[in-house]
């Protein structure tokens, strides 16, 4: 085998072998540490990029571990979507390391940079895994890593909101098992690509355990994606997380809508017999509601970084409203969105971050304080990222929400769809002019807070609103790759075809 | 039949009992409600592969019924996860008490019930 048939394999072994090394280095060379970190995030960019490369041309490539055959063995699949959302984790991980090692706030524990390596393994590895048992093992591996990493910097509130959010992922995880017990229970393999071929043939008195099973997994990953009834664990967390590393997470509930993409057309599509598309219905409603949620937290947030964590669950109540049209065109709408999304929410959680270090006892609440350093600047970052956020031109929140907008009009509810995008984003931007106007415009009296020693920390959130302007720049490009995406997610045969001829061969 | 129905029924409980305990408002209780619905969780999966009594996992030429080996790697790697989560939540939770002074899930002041005298203790 060449090296670039071991391609789909590096980017869970490049952080692999980091974290031990960062942490190794970390007790006598603090510097070394971080240039780990640094060096195995450009390479996991640069192999995201590279499988992306492959994958543009329309080929799968599965890898097979330890060369076991496919329904036996463990096969990780490098396909468009994949190798999409590992150039993104890849982007945004250089982002939110660059504002961590800028702020000092990896000074504040000792394992952040182990814990980060650690935390993006468990991300590459969701994304590239073809089997669902090997699923569940990544998003514990990220779920381990992001508690670490949610209570880096310690601190009553953080703890608290710690309990909360492990309490509910173990949930989360003993649901997972039992619908993954369920499904290998039927089918007999845990195989995505074989069960998708297999649910179609079991027999018609098990159909109601397949459906249920079907709707048990999906809601697992509604929970990480935050979607509405499931939604009340992620402002309390991100809120309180390190900045730095909530911009991080801000890919966290992309996962679940990523599984919900990669799953529910390959098990529970066209061929799955009585459940194809069990969990279908279901999740239009759901995400009108979560974007309702979302950006009416938006327009009552006290903080900035409130604000950002009810922009999260607004987003992915938008991009689920495109991605439950499950039709080639409203998938890839969503999935341009998704990118935005991802990027808009991080430079939001950036920015209020960067607001709160200049505010002093003030922090980023959305109260008018006394003026701060570099507060023109700041405020037009504010702005540029809200404008990203609710999806107003010329940022790629428009092209994204246009684009939506433009899919789901073909589909039947369309009606709701319009109106619930159309006046959340309505919401959206005066709950951002309302914290906008108390914190940039409006002064209070008082001793201005001391200016911060250098200006750098404004580097790391002015790189992810490029990377947005980037986007609708080359949003031609961007929304071609997604449609691609999309059709090839929603023809499951052609990746059933790779992974099983790779376990025959 | 018989061994159906009492793993069936002993995961019921498990599951009862588990979720009525993490649905209480201490993390001590909460943690184990956790750790019996893992329980069942571990033996749901088991059961997955069939219940076969007497029956090895592994080929043999004297044999010619076995019991699915596959279940019984899931359980393993189901156990050793919920294991370390299980010793990760018992120490964020006690953490979390020494710091705050309440056990609550919710965290502050909240006064849960004057079971065991804490909330009056945290009062002054």
């Amino acid at each position: 085998m060449s090296l670039a048939a071991y391609l789909p394999i590096l980017p869970v072994i490049i952080p692999a072998l980091a974290a031990p090394c960062a942490l190794l280095a970390m007790r006598r060379r603090r510097l070394l540490g971080v240039g780990i970190g640094f060096a195995s995030c450009l390479a996991l960019l640069v192999c995201g990029l590279a499988l992306m490369a492959q994958a543009d041309g329309g080929t799968i490539s599965a890898y097979a571990l330890g060369e076991w055959p496919a329904p036996f063995g463990i096969v990780l699949v490098a396909d468009r979507l994949a190798a999409m959302m590992l150039v993104l984790t890849a982007v945004l991980a250089l982002i939110a390391l660059t504002h961590a090692v800028v702020t000092h706030a990896d000074r504040k524990g000792w394992h952040f940079h182990p814990l980060f390596q650690f935390q993006l393994m468990g991300l590459n590895g969701a994304f590239l895994t073809g089997d669902l048992f090997n699923l569940f093992v990544f998003f514990e591996v990220l779920l381990i890593a992001s508690y670490g990493l949610m209570l880096h910097g310690q601190g009553p509130a953080r703890l608290k909101a710690g309990v909360q959010y492990v309490v509910v992922n173990l949930v989360g995880s003993s649901l997972f098992l039992i619908a993954l017990g369920m499904l290998y229970a039927l089918t007999g393999t845990l195989n995505m690509a074989d069960m998708g071929l297999r649910v179609a043939a079991i027999a018609p008195a098990d159909q109601g355990l397949l459906r249920i099973a079907a709707l048990l997994l999906v809601s697992v990953f509604a929970l990480k994606a935050a979607v509405a009834p499931l939604h009340l664990w992620l402002v309390r967390t991100y809120a309180v997380s390190t900045p730095a590393v909530a911009a991080l997470f801000a890919i966290m509930t992309k996962v679940g809508v990523y599984s919900i993409i990669r799953v529910v057309p390959q098990v529970f599509g066209e061929g799955a017999g009585a459940a194809a598309w069990v969990p279908a219905p279901y999740l239009l409603p759901a995400a009108l509601v979560s974007a309702c949620i979302g950006f009416a937290g938006v327009f009552v947030a006290r903080s900035l970084s409130e604000q950002a964590s009810y922009a999260v669950i607004g987003s992915t109540g938008t991009l689920l409203i495109a991605v439950a049209g499950w039709s080639g065109e409203s998938l890839g709408a969503g999935l341009y969105y998704l990118v935005h999304s991802t990027l808009a929410a991080a430079a939001l959680f950036l920015v209020a971050d960067v607001v709160a270090r200049r505010r002093g006892a003030y922090a980023d609440n959305a109260s008018p304080g006394p003026a701060f350093a570099q507060r023109g600047v700041i405020a037009l970052m504010f702005m540029a990222a809200a404008i990203a956020a609710t999806g107003l031109p010329p940022l790629s929140g428009f092209i994204g929400k246009l684009l939506i907008l433009k899919s789901v009009a073909a589909l039947p509810d369309w009606g709701w769809a319009w109106g619930v995008i159309l006046s959340t984003t309505l919401i959206g931007v005066i709950g951002f002019a309302r914290v906008g106007s108390a914190v940039f415009w409006k002064s209070s009296e008082g001793e201005a807070p001391p200016a911060p020693a250098s200006r750098a920390d404004l580097v790391a959130p002015l790189l992810a609103l490029a990377l947005l302007a980037a986007l609708s720049a080359g949003a031609g490009w961007a929304s071609g790759y997604a449609n691609a995406t999309a059709a090839q997610v929603l023809d499951p045969a052609q990746s059933a075809a790779v992974v099983l001829e790779e376990g025959a061969r | 039949m018989t061994y159906e129905f009492l793993v069936a029924s002993a995961i019921g409980v498990l599951v009862a009992g588990g979720i009525y305990l993490a649905l209480r408002a201490r993390t001590f209780q909460v943690v184990l409600g956790l750790t019996l619905i893992s329980y069942a969780v571990n033996l749901f999966l088991f059961a997955s592969g069939r219940l076969v009594i007497g029956r090895p996992p592994i080929w043999d030429k004297a044999v010619s019924q076995y019991t699915d080996p596959l279940p019984q790697a899931l359980v393993l790697t189901a156990i050793v996860i919920t294991f370390g989560m299980t010793a990760f939540v018992v120490i964020l939770s006690l953490r979390s008490f020494l710091e705050t002074g309440s056990d609550h899930v919710d965290g502050d002041k909240v006064p849960c019930d004057a079971q065991d005298g804490l909330a009056e203790d945290a009062a002054p």
